[in-house]
């Protein structure tokens, strides 16, 4: 034990003379938190649209003030042709072309019925996903506003429609922030926990240090255990100013008990810091070890998800989602954040992130050789 | 000039032999060193004294061979032969943000030195170093000949039976160099074995017995003055150059 508190000591000590792990701590996290909600929105705004009115009718004219008065789009070209919208869409000044056909009113009151044509610049395919439907829905409403315009007596609709009327639950706002500054927090943890401890030893490696400490007595478990307890509680530290932001800021408080959270993140960090320390074991030199994490932080967040659904991965994706921390950790955290989930809903989660810290911590211990 | 006692070796090696593949760093060498005994581990760059004093000391695992430490198998008792040595290295190793003072604590302590102990030999070791008042300054600022003097006291604060030095003097000043050998000599005084490894021939000249190492076998052993008789050489220089022209194998 007393071979444990000298080595805690020192571990602190180190921690807090060195200005540069203090920033990465506190001020990444705050920034990052503040700042990426507000980026990662999956709401698709600011969309260029293109006009070709060939009818300068009223009708058409409404259209493209409901259009416009939407908020999501900006009208950068109107009138013109469609060469000249195409060459807009070409040069990236442009999102969607939309072209009423000269005819459009007319046909529209003689023969009820008329057309219009849509094009679409899929380079960014979320954009271009989003940003036609959106307009098409926009389209559908004004088609029911110039239906219910005309409609006499019956007032009765002649086609049966099937109307809709929804709630979302846990989240009634459908605010994406309360969705995603939980997850962002899970990969600030991860990264904070993993690249850290990985980091920090190599150090002592290139630097020479771990050597001198492998010739005197200090047993693996101490060292290991020596360097886990300092990040496992600077996690904790900076998990609780992630918390603290996200109820500041975005006024996001946990559904769920808070200690719910603290027990699934303080085993959590067990299998994270696990993970540093394994690469700690691999790696010679600290670019190794910034570029091992680096490789792996990305395939946690791309399949993590935290901006994808893994429902919706094909099933070797999401295969690879079961080996990936970071997706239990969203997962858990949206559950208690939002629904309020207790500790017997994330049995699961629980179990499988402990697994998770037993065999990377197991594996580190025994790769990590005194002698060589 | 240390008491040395014949009879008691605390390390014995036997054919003590390491392999990195095809290579064979060291070559089944077979050595003792007395108690008490400066024993200076000579060699070109690349001769594998290090890797025989990483396996002496626990960090190296041997491919074959025996080796007794302090009374200690290398291969089964690798721990306890860490309680009693001393070890300091080719790289500059304590910790370059934290004080004189947290150094030596750190160190004392790991090795189970009980707090009284530590206050108590702090203030002495301090003094001797001349280091009093700058006890509480980071080491990196320190300069480098203060530093090494300062790693030798850290390595033998805990009184260890046999210190392990790895070229301590590399890049210091005569001067300080000078000082580093009346240190180790006071070291030796106090019935600690040194165990020695360098580049500079007249420090071969201050140890009780030297061996030099050519190609990772031991093709000397013996005190510098028989040794430069046998090789009828003016110098310890003169030794080791006729020895070590042998070399076939490419210095690092």
């Amino acid at each position: 034990m007393r071979t444990l508190r000298y080595l805690l000591q020192k571990e602190f000590r180190q921690i807090f003379r060195d200005p540069s792990i203090l920033r990465l701590i506190f001020i990444m996290p705050v920034i990052q938190l503040i700042i990426l909600p507000f980026a990662a929105d999956y709401e698709i705004k600011n969309i260029k649209l293109a006009v070709i009115d060939h009818d300068h009718s009223s009708y058409s004219r409404n259209l493209i003030a409901k259009i416009a008065s939407s908020g999501y789009f900006i009208l950068t070209n109107y009138n013109g042709s469609y060469s000249e919208a195409m060459n807009k869409i070409e040069h990236d000044k442009a999102d969607l072309i939309l072209e009423i056909p000269a005819s459009f009113e007319k046909e529209l009151v003689k023969e009820n019925e008329s057309k219009l044509f849509m094009a679409v610049n899929a380079i960014n395919g979320v954009k271009a996903g989003l940003g036609s439907a959106y307009l098409r829905s926009i389209i559908q409403d004004y088609n029911k506003e110039v239906r219910t315009e005309w409609i006499q007596f019956p007032r009765f609709d002649p086609e049966t429609n099937i109307a809709v009327t929804y709630s979302n639950w846990f989240n009634s706002s459908m605010n994406y922030k309360i969705f995603m500054v939980p997850g962002i927090l899970v990969l600030l943890l991860t990264m904070v926990g993993a690249n850290l401890t990985a980091i920090n030893i190599v150090r002592e490696k290139e630097i020479g240090t771990i050597e001198q400490i492998n010739v005197t007595p200090v047993s693996k478990v101490h060292f290991i255990l020596g360097k886990l307890i300092p990040f496992w509680i600077l996690g904790l530290v900076v998990f609780t100013l992630g918390l603290g932001i996200a109820r500041l800021f975005y006024g996001i408080t946990p559904a769920g008990n808070i200690f719910t959270i603290y027990v699934f993140a303080a085993i959590y960090l067990l299998a994270v810091l696990g993970l540093g320390l394994l690469i700690s074991t691999y790696a010679d030199n600290q670019q190794q070890a910034m570029l091992i994490s680096f490789f792996l932080m990305m395939i946690f967040i791309l399949l993590g998800g935290l901006y994808t659904s893994i429902d919706s991965m094909p099933s070797w994706a999401k295969a690879i989602t079961k080996a990936n921390p970071v997706s239990y950790f969203i997962e858990v955290i949206r559950m208690v954040v939002l629904k309020g989930s207790g500790l017997a809903d994330i049995k699961s989660q629980l179990l499988t992130i402990s697994g998770f810290a037993i065999v990377l911590n197991g594996w580190a211990v025994l790769n990590y050789h005194k002698r060589s | 000039m240390a008491i040395v006692s014949m009879n008691e070796k605390v390390i014995v090696a036997e054919n003590l032999t390491k392999k990195f593949g095809d290579f064979t760093a060291v070559d089944h060498i077979s050595f003792g060193v007395h108690k008490g005994e400066i024993f200076g581990f000579l060699g070109a760059n690349g001769a594998g004294k290090t890797t025989a004093m990483r396996m002496l000391s626990g960090l190296s695992m041997p491919t074959s061979g025996n080796a007794m430490v302090a009374g200690f198998d290398v291969y089964r008792e690798n721990e306890k032969i860490k309680r009693n040595i001393g070890y300091m290295s080719q790289k500059f190793s304590l910790y370059e943000d934290l004080t004189v003072r947290e150094n030596i604590r750190f160190y004392a302590g790991i090795y189970g030195m009980s707090s009284h102990f530590i206050k108590e030999k702090m203030g002495q070791v301090l003094g001797e170093l001349h280091l009093t008042a700058e006890g509480d300054k980071l080491v990196k600022s320190l300069p480098l000949g203060w530093k090494q003097k300062l790693a030798f006291s850290v390595a033998i604060f805990h009184e260890p039976r046999i210190v392990f030095l790895d070229e301590p003097t590399g890049g210091v000043d005569p001067v300080t160099r000078r000082e580093f050998w009346h240190m180790i000599y006071e070291a030796a005084a106090s019935g600690i074995t040194v165990f020695v490894t360098t580049h500079y021939m007249d420090e071969a000249e201050y140890c009780d017995r030297v061996s030099i190492m050519v190609d990772g076998r031991i093709d000397a052993l013996d005190t510098p003055q028989q040794l430069k008789k046998t090789y009828a050489a003016e110098s310890m220089d003169e030794v080791f150059l006729k020895l070590a022209r042998k070399a076939t194998r490419a210095a690092d």
